[in-house]
C-alpha cells in the first residue's frame, strides 16, 4: 500500500523551507563519508545535486548514458531560465513568480513546492553567475532578462540562445571538480536497468555498461533518480534521442507512485515534419513569439505564398484571440490555436500541418541587425534544417511533444514512495502541475539539484541513515533484481523476429499523437488502451535485435527502451480517460466552455493521481493527492 | 520528397583491439533526411535483414551536445556547417559516394565502428576547467558587473561543445582548440581569475599526458569547429600557460 503523505510543512508558505531547513535532522560532517549516494543522471538535476552532495562531503556515484555527463539532454535548452530577481525592477517577486507558476499549471500543483521553487529560484542565478557562465549583459555589465511564454515581466535570464547548454556546463564543472578531488565516482555509458530495493527501502542499482554489456551493481543509502522526461513516448518529439522512461518505470514497477502521465507538453514553435525518416523534431524557441507574430491564411486552402498574402487576407489569430497576451499566450493554448487552425484547413506546408511566424515587423521595428543579434543563431539553425531564410520568408512552425510534467510522485522532500529513492528534475512531478510555463524547467532542475536535496536527503539520512541495514552487492536481491535485466535482454536478443525496434517506436508515436496529443477525447483514449497493448504483443513477437549483447548495441539498448515506453503508454492513456476534465496542456473534448476553451473541473479533479503498479498484467491503482490552494484562489485561466 | 541513391563505404570494427575496414552499402534514401536519419535507416535495412548495425553516436540532433562526429569523405563533420547531426542529404547528388570513418586519434580510441572513446575531454575539464565556487557561496549575480562585449567574448568561447572535431582534423590530432576554448573563457570573466594560473598549467599538463599532439598551427580545427571557436584561443592558451609557468 502507498502512502501518499505530501509532508507540506503547515503554516505562512513564506516560511515554510526555513522551518522545514532548521526542523531537519542534520547529519554530522564527519559522518557524511559514510554515506554512499547513487545520483543516476547528470543534467541539470543530476549535475547539480552530485555535485552539491559531494562538496557536502557525501560519498557520490554519478552515472549517465552519454560518453559525458556534458551531453545530458539539458545541453539543448535554448531559451532561458526563470527567476524572480526583479533586476527589471518591473514589478516581480517572489510571490509573483510563485503566483504565476501555479496559475500557469492551471491548479494541479502542490502550492508549498511552488512556492519553495520561486524561493531558491535567486539563488540559481547568483551560483551560475559565480561559475563563470557568461550570461546576456547590459552595456553597464549587468545581467538583461527578457520576458518569455506566459510571464508579463521580464525575468528570463539567458545566454544567447544556448542557455541550457551554459548551465549544464556550469553544473557538469562542478561534478568534474568533485571528481577530480575523489568525491564523486563517474560511470559514463550507463544504463540503469532496475532499482534494488531492500526492506522496503531503495537500495541499489543494476546498471549496464553500454559499451561492454555488463551487467553492474552499485549499493547505496539512497538512489536519486535525475533521468529526465519521457516525451518520446510519442516518437517525434523535442528529446534527446537517447531520452527515455526506463529508469523511472523500473522504479515505478519496485513501488514508486506514477503520478499524472497524462500531462505532457506539446511546445508549439518546432520546425514541422518534413519526411518518413525524421528521427526528432527540432524545437524553435518560443523566446521566438517575443517578436514573431503567428498568422494563418484567413481563407481555408489558401495556397499562396507567405509574402504573397497581404495584410487583409492574414490571420494573426493568437493577437485576435487573445488580446492582452497575443503571441505571448502558455504553451498550451498557442499549440491548441495552432491544431485548431489546422484543422480548419488553414495550416500551411505541403503537409498543412503548419503555421507561420513572421518577424517582418521585427526586421522593420529592429533591423536585421538586431533580429540577428537576439535570434541570429536559431534563424541560422532554421535555414539549415528547411533551407529557408526566416529574415525574407516567414517561419513554419508546428506543436510537437516536447516536456512532461508527470513523472515519479515525490513528497515535499522530493522522496518518491520508496524510502530512500528520490527523483528530481524532469523526472518527478512536482512543480508544473498541468502545464509547465517556458523558462521553468531548468529553474526546477537547478533548484533541485543545488538547493533542495542538499537539505532533504540530508534530513532521511540524518533520521534513518545509522538505522540502514548494511548491503552487499552479492545480497539476494541485486541478484534477483541482475537476473530478471539479464532475462529481458537476453529475451530481446533471441527474438526471432523481422521489425526493428524503430518501427515499433515509430508507430506507438503516430497512436500517441493521434489519440493522447494535444486534443482528446473518450473515445480516442479507449481505442489507444486497446491498441497499446496489442503492439506491446507485436513487438515481443516480431522485433528483431540482432548482434550481441557483450559490446556496444545501440538497438538492443533501444528495443529495451521501447519496451518500457510500450508499457508506459498505456498508464498514460488511462490517466488521461481517468481525468475528466480540461485543464493545462490537457484537453478534453467533451469538456470545453461555450466558446470552445478548456473547462477545467475543480470540484471533482483538484487532485494529482499517483498510479500505482500492481503487477504484470493487473490493472494500476489509482491514488489521489488533493490539492488545495490557500494562496492563489482557483480561477478560470484567462489570457483574452 | 526526391529520392536519391548513394554509395556508401562505412569503417566497421568490432572492436577496441581488432583491425577495422571500409565496407561497401548501397542505399536509396530521401533528400530530405538528415545525414544521421540516413544511417538510420540504413541500420534499420541490416536489422531487418538480421545484420549488425552500423554503430555511431548521436544524442541531441540539433548541434549542441556534441554527440555526434563522422569523418566524412575525409572532412571531420563533413560539408556541414555545424556538426554532423545538422547535414541533410541535399548536400549530396545522385549516384555519389560517401566515406564514412570515426575520429582517428591515439587520444580518442574506437569502441566499435564510428564510435570513439572521448573520456579524455572529461578528465581535461576535470583538471581545472571550472571555477570552484561551492553550491551556496555566491554572491549576488550582479554584484559584479561585466561588460557586455567581454561578456559576448566569453560566450564565443563558452559555445564549445566538446566535439572532438578539432582533435580529428589535426594533422597532430591536438586538442588545442578544445583546452583553449575553455582557458580563455575563464580567463576573460572576472570569476575566472582566481584560478587562472593553476587552471592553465593544470589542463595544459593534462592534455599532454592524454597523448594528444602539440599545435603546430595548422589552423584545421578552427575550419571545422561546429561552433566557430576561432584558433585565437589557442594563442590565448599558449600566452596564459607561459605566464602561469615563468610565476
Ligand atoms: C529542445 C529543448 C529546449 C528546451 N528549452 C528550455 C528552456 O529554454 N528553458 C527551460 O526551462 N527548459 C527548457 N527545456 C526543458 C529542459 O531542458 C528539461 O526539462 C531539463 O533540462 C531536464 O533536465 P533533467 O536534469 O531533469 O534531465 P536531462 O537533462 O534529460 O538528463 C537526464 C540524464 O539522465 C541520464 N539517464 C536517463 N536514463 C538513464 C538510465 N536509465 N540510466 C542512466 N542514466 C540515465 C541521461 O544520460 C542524462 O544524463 C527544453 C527542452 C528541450 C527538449
Ligand atoms: S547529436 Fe548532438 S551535436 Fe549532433
Amino acid at each position: 500500500m502507498i502512502n501518499l503523505e505530501s509532508n507540506e510543512p503547515d503554516g505562512p508558505i513564506e516560511t515554510q523551507w526555513e522551518r522545514t531547513r532548521f526542523k531537519n535532522t542534520l547529519v554530522n560532517p564527519a559522518n557524511k563519508r559514510k554515506f554512499n549516494v547513487l545520483v543516476v543522471g547528470t543534467g541539470l538535476a543530476g549535475s547539480s545535486a552530485a555535485a552539491s552532495l559531494a562538496e557536502l562531503g557525501y560519498n557520490v556515484q554519478s552515472f549517465c548514458l552519454q560518453d559525458s555527463p556534458r551531453r545530458a539532454h539539458s545541453i539543448a535548452a535554448q531559451g532561458g531560465i526563470n527567476a524572480a530577481k526583479n533586476y527589471a525592477n518591473d514589478g516581480d517577486s517572489v510571490y509573483r513568480l510563485f503566483y504565476d507558476t501555479v496559475k500557469g499549471g492551471d491548479y494541479r500543483s502542490r502550492e508549498s513546492n511552488v512556492y519553495r521553487l520561486a524561493q531558491v529560484s535567486t539563488n540559481i542565478i547568483d551560483q551560475a553567475a559565480a561559475q563563470g557562465i557568461p550570461f546576456a549583459r547590459e552595456y553597464g555589465g549587468t545581467l538583461t532578462t527578457r520576458s518569455f511564454g506566459g510571464a508579463q515581466v521580464s525575468r528570463t535570464f539567458y545566454a544567447r540562445g544556448q542557455t541550457g547548454q551554459q548551465l549544464l556546463l556550469g553544473a557538469y564543472s562542478a561534478l568534474m571538480r568533485q571528481v577530480h578531488q575523489g568525491n564523486v565516482k563517474l560511470h559514463t555509458r550507463r544504463e540503469m536497468m532496475d532499482l534494488v530495493v531492500v526492506d522496503g527501502k531503495a537500495r541499489g542499482i543494476v546498471v549496464r555498461n553500454l559499451v561492454t554489456g555488463a551487467y553492474e551493481r552499485y549499493w547505496g543509502d539512497a538512489v536519486l533518480l535525475c533521468t529526465g522526461g519521457y516525451g518520446r513516448v510519442f516518437y517525434l518529439s523535442t528529446n534527446a534521442i537517447n531520452c527515455n522512461a526506463t529508469a523511472a518505470w523500473r522504479a515505478h514497477k519496485k513501488g514508486a507512485a506514477f503520478a499524472n502521465p497524462c500531462y505532457t507538453q506539446i511546445h508549439p514553435t518546432c520546425i514541422p515534419q518534413a519526411g518518413e525518416h525524421q528521427s526528432k523534431l527540432t524545437l524553435m524557441s518560443e523566446s521566438l513569439r517575443n517578436d514573431g507574430r503567428v498568422w494563418v491564411p484567413q481563407k481555408a486552402g489558401d495556397t499562396r505564398a507567405a509574402n504573397d498574402i497581404p495584410e487583409s487576407e492574414r490571420d494573426y489569430y493568437l493577437e485576435r484571440r487573445y488580446p492582452a497576451f497575443g503571441n505571448l499566450v502558455p504553451r498550451d493554448v498557442a499549440s491548441r490555436a495552432a491544431k485548431q487552425a489546422c484543422d480548419e484547413g488553414k495550416g500551411v506546408n505541403v503537409t498543412g500541418r503548419a503555421v507561420y511566424l513572421d518577424f517582418a515587423d521585427a526586421v522593420k521595428r529592429m533591423g536585421r541587425d538586431g533580429v540577428a543579434e537576439k535570434y541570429g543563431n536559431l534563424f541560422d539553425m532554421y535555414e539549415r534544417i528547411t533551407g529557408d531564410n526566416p529574415y525574407r520568408t516567414p517561419m513554419k512552425i508546428y506543436p510537437a511533444s516536447h516536456y512532461t510534467m508527470g513523472g515519479l510522485w515525490v513528497d515535499y522532500n522530493l522522496m518518491t514512495t520508496i524510502p530512500g529513492l528520490f527523483a528530481l528534475g524532469e523526472a518527478n512531478f512536482s512543480d508544473h502541475g498541468a502545464n509547465r510555463l517556458g523558462a521553468s524547467a531548468l529553474m526546477q532542475g537547478l533548484a533541485d539539484g543545488y538547493f533542495v536535496i542538499p537539505y532533504t536527503l540530508g534530513d532521511y539520512l540524518g533520521k534513518h541513515g545509522n538505522d540502514l541495514k548494511s548491503v552487499d552487492v552479492n545480497d539476494a536481491e541485486f541478484g534477483e533484481a541482475e537476473e530478471q535485466v539479464s532475462g529481458r535482454i537476453d529475451k530481446l536478443l533471441s527474438n526471432k523476429g523481422n521489425k526493428s525496434p524503430l518501427d515499433f517506436h515509430r508507430e506507438l508515436g503516430n497512436l500517441m499523437y493521434d489519440k493522447c496529443g494535444m486534443a482528446r477525447n473518450e473515445k480516442g483514449l479507449k481505442e489507444a488502451i486497446e491498441e497499446i497493448p496489442k503492439i506491446r504483443d507485436e513487438f515481443w513477437k516480431s522485433v528483431s535485435v540482432p548482434g550481441r549483447k557483450d559490446t556496444l548495441n545501440q538497438n538492443l539498448a533501444e528495443a529495451n527502451r521501447v519496451a518500457d515506453f510500450l508499457e508506459l503508454a498505456e498508464m498514460l492513456a488511462r490517466d488521461a480517460l481517468n481525468r475528466e476534465e480540461s485543464c493545462g496542456a490537457h484537453l478534453r473534448e467533451e469538456y470545453l466552455t461555450e466558446d470552445g476553451e478548456a473547462r477545467r473541473r475543480d470540484d471533482e479533479f483538484s487532485y494529482s493521481a499517483a498510479w500505482e503498479w500492481k503487477g504484470e498484467g493487473e490493472a494500476h491503482e489509482l491514488h489521489k493527492e488533493p490539492l488545495t490552494f490557500k494562496y492563489v484562489k482557483q480561477t478560470t485561466r484567462s489570457y483574452k | 520528397m526526391s529520392s536519391i541513391n548513394v554509395k556508401l563505404r562505412v569503417w566497421r570494427q568490432a572492436g577496441p583491439d581488432v583491425a577495422g575496414k571500409l565496407v561497401d552499402y548501397a542505399l536509396t534514401t530521401d533528400s530530405h533526411a538528415s545525414f544521421l536519419e540516413m544511417l538510420d535507416q540504413l541500420n534499420r535495412e541490416l536489422v531487418n535483414k538480421g545484420e549488425d548495425a552500423i554503430e555511431f553516436d548521436s544524442d541531441c540532433r540539433e548541434g549542441i551536445c556534441g554527440m555526434c562526429g563522422l569523418v566524412i569523405n575525409g572532412v571531420a563533420h563533413g560539408p556541414s556547417d555545424t556538426t554532423t547531426c545538422q547535414l541533410h542529404m541535399r548536400s549530396y547528388k545522385e549516384g555519389d559516394t560517401i566515406a564514412i570513418e570515426p575520429w582517428q586519434a591515439t587520444a580518442f580510441p574506437v569502441i566499435k565502428d564510428l564510435v570513439v572513446d572521448r573520456s579524455s575531454f572529461d578528465r581535461i575539464q576535470a583538471a581545472g576547467g571550472y571555477v570552484s565556487v561551492g553550491t551556496g557561496s555566491a554572491p549576488d549575480a550582479n554584484a559584479i558587473p561585466i561588460g557586455k562585449a567581454v561578456a559576448n567574448e566569453a560566450m564565443d568561447y563558452a559555445q564549445c561543445i566538446g566535439c572532438g572535431a578539432c582533435v580529428a582534423a589535426c594533422p597532430n590530432a591536438s586538442a588545442s582548440l578544445f583546452v583553449g576554448a575553455k582557458i580563455s573563457q575563464l580567463a576573460l570573466m572576472p570569476q575566472g581569475q582566481v584560478e587562472r594560473k593553476e587552471r592553465a598549467l593544470g589542463m595544459v599538463e593534462q592534455m599532454d599526458k592524454e597523448g594528444f599532439g602539440p599545435c603546430s598551427n595548422h589552423g584545421e580545427c578552427e575550419a571545422v569547429c561546429p561552433k566557430s571557436i576561432p584558433i585565437k584561443v589557442i594563442a590565448n592558451m599558449k600566452r596564459e600557460w607561459l605566464k602561469a609557468s615563468l610565476t
